[in-house]
């Protein structure tokens, strides 16, 4: 792989008009990924998930250059209708489109940061990975009191052109004070086999509201990693919801810190997954000064030979008094060869909280589905219908009812 | 040349040579095979047993002592310790109470020890009416009758070959991890106990009615095995305070239940945490395992951690037979400087197998609490389920909490359930308290033995009383 990744590099290298300096932090970067290569079970973050051996049987050998000297033709049949939304569009890695048409164009600023240096508090080799080959990188700022008309969609596709391919992608967000910003990440793939490596930094200055859903609905075989990192001032929102469902493999990894008093984090996610597929979310919720808030609920089901696994962290300064903490996770386990593992943390420094974790996993409940075909519903029905209310949960914890229905509509949840 | 190497050697055989004095034998300091093979023949064993010891040390030679736990502590330099030290003769002990440390006189006061039992702790001799040797031998004669085996390891690696070479190392293996792998290599001694097929163990075993049972050295092994269909109680350890010239502490205990037999382990620790400033204190690094082998047999942990500097321990149960039960109850409180890491690990095999576990920790002052525990239904144990509690409780914002959980559930026809909390006392509780005439030490002492009622109950009669008094006094200089 050592070789490849050299040979890749140099060739990425030489379509971008680096500086000297821009050029050294990024070979230090790759020096720094060679090292350590993918991820593997014998780091604890990866205990449940062994990225190495993943790549190793799905994918093989990856191949890490990507040309993105020409452009690509932008399908206008995958985005979606009924909601009026403002679009950023990639396909196979490369930004094809960025439209804010629905905004007032002075209040947001795409600046081109290409030349970024790795600012990520990440020590995991995904981050050396993705500096040392991001070959563009934009900035986001919502200025100061701006609110977002309609929502912001990224359209993650990618189609048959590429194949055994790693792609990195980075995007950075900014929400000045009393801003607002509702983001949609959606991810529809034709292609297969590929190692999509994303990561998000968000900024949140005071009063600003983050909400965040990334929905990962349609079938695939590619292997994904998604990192996001969001800062928290004074009195900020952030609101994440994930849906993992399509992809052979996915991790979401979101990582909070809650630096402004009265700031609170909200994680929804729902793990659906049936054939083999092998998904994860991985939580770390950093409650850094006094009054803070998070919640978490992560709800699973898994059919055929599938794996999820949920670890989540709650971390308390000895500052962060009045901190406020909760987590829970429940599995529904439908196949005898399907498996969850959850490793639900606590790390607690400050005496005036309140923090709990719940975990549960198990089978469907034997009682109720006796209770259901007694009125009269076959077994598929019933176990469809608890299923439905089980995730349906979930959903109605998003505060945004168009995005909510546009998102029941997808997994096609019934009230 | 060749004359005065020799005379080097005579006089380093000298300083560091084997000691005959009765009194006082030792080994050389350090770890090397002549040390294991000293060790092993003053204890006159028999060759299987050597060769125990030496396979354990080939093995602990490659291992690497393990850093993933959260307290850290100094490196050991295990090339300078003693492996082997007979008892202090009696000259070394304090001749009467009153040359005791006053303060150490005062924790057995509020503790309730009677006069006679503070004495014996600390090694000095009683008088004839309450010489425990008389007490211990009525208790052996009823324990022989029943055809139960108590003795110390030592007496049964000679005297039970057959047993001990059945189940040593059958639940912790000698390529098990690095302490355990030191222990089995240099272990002195420990205590063995058989209980018959049907027996039922009269009374609570422990470790108090043993002859030979203080000072059995840093390097304790522990064996019980219960044939099937019986059941015993075990008790380890006392609440008073225990000092100990030996900072590390790596036992092993071994389980072993068979056919619809039951073992209840229970255990006080309360040896010397160090001082307020964190300074000396023991390791408390014990391997517990225990295994379930037979159908419908069960295995019941309870623990309440007090003392040492640093407590790093899982007592475990690996759940192999068909029905059977494993079960883990918790107190562990640090003060001070004090560090814990500990928790359990429940393995089900079989199928129909049921645990529970539950953990209270208190954290006060400067310390650090953490639980780690891991629960594992793998794909074979149909209809199994799993109960998880562990609750955290914290004084001051100096001390932290932890809980790192591992849920593991390959096997859809099980359950598992988990729950944590951390929160501190409540102000109105205190002040309640408080208001009906307590002082804020006996408030608090009172809230936390009602957080920890749940495991205090599982605690044999004689214990639970002590261990209650035990608690509030952990915590005194804690609050205000």
């Amino acid at each position: 792989m050592k070789e490849q990744l050299q040979k890749d590099f140099d060739n990425s290298i030489k379509n971008l008009n680096l500086s000297q300096k821009d050029i050294e932090i990024k070979k230090f970067c790759l020096d720094s990924f060679i090292e350590k290569g993918f991820p593997n079970r014998k780091e604890e973050d990866w205990k449940f998930s062994d990225l190495n051996q993943i790549i190793r049987n799905n994918i093989g050998e990856l191949s890490f250059y990507n040309d993105h000297t020409s452009t690509n033709k932008v399908d206008t049949s995958v985005f979606v209708n009924g909601l009026e939304h403002n679009k950023i569009v990639f396909i196979n890695g490369r930004i094809e489109k960025i439209d804010f048409a629905y905004e007032k164009k002075d209040q947001i600023e795409i600046i081109d940061q290409s030349e970024t240096i790795n600012e990520f508090k990440n020590s995991n080799s995904l981050s050396d990975l993705n500096n040392a080959f991001t070959y563009k990188c934009f900035k986001i700022l919502v200025k100061k009191g701006y609110q977002l008309v309609k929502p912001l969609i990224i359209y993650h596709t990618s189609n048959s052109k590429i194949w055994s391919k790693n792609i990195n992608l980075r995007l950075n967000f900014e929400l000045d004070r009393d801003s607002s910003l509702r983001l949609i990440d959606l991810f529809k793939d034709t292609s297969e086999k590929n190692f999509l490596n994303i990561f998000y930094n968000f900024e949140l200055k005071e009063n600003a509201v983050l909400k965040n859903y990334k929905l990962d609905k349609f079938e695939n075989k590619n292997i994904k990693y998604s990192f996001n990192n969001i800062d928290q001032d004074k009195n900020s929102i952030s609101e994440t919801f994930i849906l993992s469902n399509g992809s052979n493999f996915l991790k979401n990894e979101i990582n909070c810190n809650l630096k402004g008093i009265y700031s609170s984090a909200f994680i929804n996610g729902i793990i659906s997954l049936n054939n083999d597929k092998h998904h994860e979310i991985r939580t770390t919720i950093n409650h850094l000064t006094e009054n803070t808030k998070s919640y978490q609920l992560i709800k699973s089901v898994l059919e055929e030979s599938s794996k999820a696994a949920y670890q989540g962290k709650i971390f308390v300064n000895s500052d962060a008094q009045k901190t406020d903490g909760y987590q829970l996770s429940k599995a529904i386990l439908l196949n005898k060869e399907s498996e969850f593992n959850a490793k639900p943390e606590l790390e607690i420094y400050a005496d005036d909280v309140k923090c709990s974790h719940g975990s549960a996993s198990g089978s469907l409940n034997d009682d109720s589905i006796f209770y259901l075909m007694s009125r009269g519903l076959s077994y598929q029905q019933s176990r469809e219908l608890l299923i439905n209310g089980f995730l349906l949960d979930v959903v109605e914890k998003i505060t945004d009812s168009e995005i909510k229905n546009l998102i029941k509509n997808m997994i096609g949840i019934k009230e | 040349m060749d004359n005065r190497q020799k005379e080097i050697d005579n006089l380093k055989d000298y300083k560091y040579g084997f000691s005959t004095d009765i009194e006082n034998i030792q080994a050389p300091k350090g770890l090397n095979e002549d040390v294991i093979k000293f060790i092993s023949n003053i204890k006159k064993e028999p060759k299987w047993m050597l060769e125990f010891r030496l396979k354990a040390f080939e093995r602990f030679k490659v291992l690497k002592e393990p850093d993933w736990q959260k307290p850290k502590y100094p490196k050991i330099d295990y090339q300078d310790l003693y492996y082997y030290s007979a008892p202090k003769s009696m000259k070394d002990k304090p001749k009467s109470l009153e040359d005791l440390d006053p303060k150490l006189l005062e924790t057995y006061k509020k503790l309730g020890i009677p006069l006679q039992e503070q004495a014996r702790l600390n090694g000095i001799a009683v008088d004839a009416v309450f010489d425990s040797v008389s007490v211990a031998t009525t208790f052996k004669d009823e324990l022989t009758k029943q055809g139960i085996i108590f003795c110390p390891i030592s007496e049964a690696i000679q005297n039970q070959p057959e047993l001990v070479k059945k189940y040593l190392g059958s639940v912790i293996p000698t390529s098990d991890h690095f302490f355990a792998t030191l222990n089995s290599a240099v272990f002195t001694d420990g205590s063995f106990v058989y209980i018959p097929e049907g027996v039922r163990c009269p009374m609570e075993l422990s470790t108090y009615f043993r002859i030979n049972a203080s000072n059995t050295g840093q390097f304790e092994r522990t064996l019980i095995i219960a044939d099937k269909g019986s059941y015993v109680s075990y008790l380890e350890g006392c609440t008073a305070p225990m000092r100990d010239e030996n900072q590390l502490h790596a036992a092993n205990v071994e389980l072993i239940a068979l056919d619809d037999a039951e073992i209840k382990y229970s255990t006080v620790q309360n040896w010397y945490p160090g001082d307020s400033d964190g300074k000396g204190g023991i390791y408390n690094f014990v391997t517990k395992r225990g295994l379930c082998k037979g159908k419908n047999s069960k295995i019941s942990w309870t623990q309440v951690e007090t003392g040492s500097a640093i407590t790093w321990k899982y007592p475990s149960c690996i759940l192999k037979g068909d029905n059977s039960v494993g079960e883990f109850y918790s107190i562990a409180i640090t003060n001070n400087h004090q560090k814990a890491d500990t928790g359990t690990k429940m393995i089900h095999l079989g199928k129909n197998t049921k645990s529970k576990i539950i953990s209270k920790g208190i954290s006060a002052g400067s310390s650090d609490m953490t639980y780690r525990g891991l629960v594992d239904i793998t794909s074979k144990a149909k209809n199994s389920t799993n109960y998880t509690q562990c609750d955290s409780l914290l004084m001051g914002n100096k001390c932290g909490a932890h809980t790192v959980p591992y849920i593991k559930n390959k096997n859809s026809e099980s359950n598992i359930a988990h729950e944590a909390t951390t929160s501190k006392i409540s102000e109105e509780q205190l002040y309640y308290c408080q208001q009906r005439g307590l002082n804020p030490e006996e408030a608090v002492s009172l809230i936390v033995n009602g957080f920890c009622k749940e495991v205090l109950q599982q605690l044999p009669m004689e214990f639970a009383v002590e261990a209650q008094k035990l608690v509030g006094i952990s915590l005194e200089g804690s609050v205000g």
